[in-house]
């Protein structure tokens, strides 16, 4: 419960009424919002999917991975001289970039490593002895709770409280959104710009790598059929560690992006109800696949933000959870539906 | 010195052993056959030598090397390549990533090296060049058998296993899967086969083995079991 309200974050912005009206006047400008939380969700699901095509597993410990991510850029920030205080910097556009590039540096190692660190701690003992898969989602719930709560408790220690502890993180603010254009009367943010931006270059980046590279094909040929792929020579321990590593690198990157736009949402909890969307938002999009990640991601973005025009902000989380139970309930497979196996070139 | 030997090896699921204390031999250059009923222990023995099933007891032996503890993948490496039963076509991939998925290992030093190494491929299998940009999901039985031996191909084997390449195939490409695996086999790979079409893998191998229920029962040339009365009985469908 208390990560439930912990999470507010998500829902801080939009005040908006109980009615169409609602929906119909500010359906551009949900629509830009909703584009950019689901760009988020798309590069958080892609772990979700990627792991799941190799392992069937769902890796619920992922949210505490971008997590993770969320503090790896923030004390990057802090190693590069930032601290936080009530004002934003303004450090001219092109040092900003620089500096956001290599605080999503930052975090895309603190969470690859957190992912690589985790599947080989908690899942390959597992592997190894041949345990049944819920033995691998039970240990899933527990790492997501040690994870959270080494930031809850144990991360401050090492730090002198600089980090981690009950509350929330105070802001770095790099950017400080402003209106670029606007767009069938909703306005863009560079936020929302650098979001969508970075997202799709990213999910395309990773698309092209399980394409068109033999690592790639080394991960579909898992995928498909892991007793064969090993006979082709492929170690499949060395692909599920780039598996792992992949989605926890995007989750770094996501952590960035989500930081930009939710800049109090560092928290020990804060990955909690994120990684709950963007489980949602794979498997609304097909779970294993890809592309469906990215399609479920920006779908349920938008989704939740009409239903939060429509029903009231307080239900945006509840109309993201119900779509989730329709499509298990009516389409398990998602829209999509393939596996990554399945995935053409 | 033999390429590879199996030394008294017993591979077990759970309690019962499919395979109970093998020993046999392939020498380089040779085409051996291991024929036997469904469930005489042809297909573990497979697994065994490709590392996918671990032994029970026994050890096995390649080009005088003990691999019994050698993990999977770096057979391949070896030179130790198997298309296995079933085919194992990955179905998502198109032939030509199935065909490189067989080259996963190998560093080839230039393209002409890689494109060499898929022309004689496609010269030995036309029909793979004609379907190379289509789902391997999409071909027919006997394409996707072209494909997995052609696959195995891809990797340079030095020892080709190939387990069942005639099941459930039309008579007219068994007879073709049967011709080309002679001529691999002339080209210098040494081949081992496990079959159930009898007839066929015994009047082409120059040794072969029988199991039953997980033992060897018989050994000796091909031509020599081809003509022996029991094995006639048993596998020729000979009264």
């Amino acid at each position: 419960m208390s990560a439930l309200l912990l999470a507010t974050p998500v829902l801080a912005d939009g005040v908006i009424g109980f009615n169409v009206d609602a929906l119909a006047h500010n359906f551009w400008a949900l629509t830009v919002d909703g584009l950019t939380y689901g760009a988020i969700y798309a590069l958080v699901a892609t772990g979700y999917t990627l792991v799941y095509g190799v392992l069937r597993l769902i890796n619920f410990a992922h949210s505490e991975v971008f997590m993770f991510g969320m503090f790896g850029q923030y004390a990057t920030l802090m190693l590069l001289g930032f601290a936080p205080s009530g004002n934003a910097y303004s450090e001219g556009t092109l040092l900003t970039i620089v500096y956001l590039g290599i605080a999503m540096l930052g975090g895309m190692i603190v969470s690859g490593g957190t992912a690589v660190g985790l599947e080989r701690v908690a899942y390959r003992p597992l592997r190894k002895r041949g345990a049944p898969s819920l033995a691998f989602l039970i240990t899933a719930i527990g790492a997501s709770f040690v994870l959270q709560e080494f930031v809850h408790f144990i991360l401050p220690k090492l730090t002198n409280n600089e980090l981690g502890g009950a509350n929330a993180q105070q802001p770095i603010v790099l950017v400080v959104p402003s209106v670029q254009f606007t767009f069938l009367g909703a306005s863009v943010t560079n936020i929302e710009l650098i979001i969508v931006a970075a997202a799709l270059i990213l999910t395309f980046a990773t698309n092209q790598f399980i394409v068109a590279t033999k690592f790639g094909r080394g991960i579909r040929a898992v995928a498909q059929d892991p007793v064969t792929a090993t006979l082709m020579g492929v170690s499949r321990e060395r692909i599920i560690m780039l598996t792992f590593l992949i989605g926890g690198v995007l989750a770094g990157a996501a952590a960035l992006l989500y930081t930009l736009r939710v800049p109090n949402g560092i928290i020990y909890s804060g990955g909690f109800i994120l990684g709950i969307k963007a489980f949602t938002a794979a498997v609304l999009g097909g779970i294993g696949n890809l592309r469906g990640a990215l399609l479920g991601g920006l779908l349920l973005g938008v989704m939740e933000l009409y239903g939060q025009a429509l029903f009231g902000t307080e239900w945006r989380d509840v109309v993201a959870f119900v779509l989730l139970i329709l499509v298990l309930m009516f389409r398990p497979t998602g829209i999509l539906g393939e596996s990554l196996g399945r995935a053409r070139a | 010195m033999p390429l590879l030997e199996l030394r008294d090896v017993t591979v077990a699921y759970g309690r019962i052993e499919a395979v109970r204390g093998i020993s046999l031999t392939v020498d380089p250059g040779e085409l051996v056959t291991l024929i036997g009923a469904n469930g005489a222990g042809k297909t573990t023995t497979m697994r065994a030598i490709s590392g996918i099933r671990p032994l029970a007891r026994g050890s096995i032996w390649f080009d005088g090397r003990d691999i019994t503890r050698m993990k999977a993948h770096d057979r391949v490496l070896a030179g130790i390549v198997q298309a296995p039963e079933g085919r194992g076509v990955f179905p998502g991939m198109t032939v030509l990533e199935n065909l490189d998925m067989g080259a996963y290992g190998r560093k080839f030093d230039s393209k002409a090296e890689h494109d060499d190494a898929l022309g004689r491929v496609f010269a030995l299998f036309p029909r793979l060049d004609e379907r190379k940009k289509q789902a391997g999901g999409t071909l027919s039985g006997g394409e996707q058998q072209m494909l997995a031996i052609g696959r195995a191909l891809m990797a340079r084997p030095r020892l080709l296993l190939l387990d069942e390449p005639s099941m459930g195939l039309a008579p007219q490409m068994i007879q073709q899967i049967f011709r080309t695996i002679s001529e691999i086999n002339a080209a210098g790979t040494t081949v081992l086969l496990v079959e159930q079409n009898a007839q066929q893998a015994l009047s082409r191998s120059d040794r072969a083995y029988i199991l039953e229920t997980g033992e060897v029962s018989t050994s000796g040339p091909g031509k020599e079991l081809l003509a022996d009365p029991a094995v006639k009985r048993a596998y020729l469908g000979v009264a």
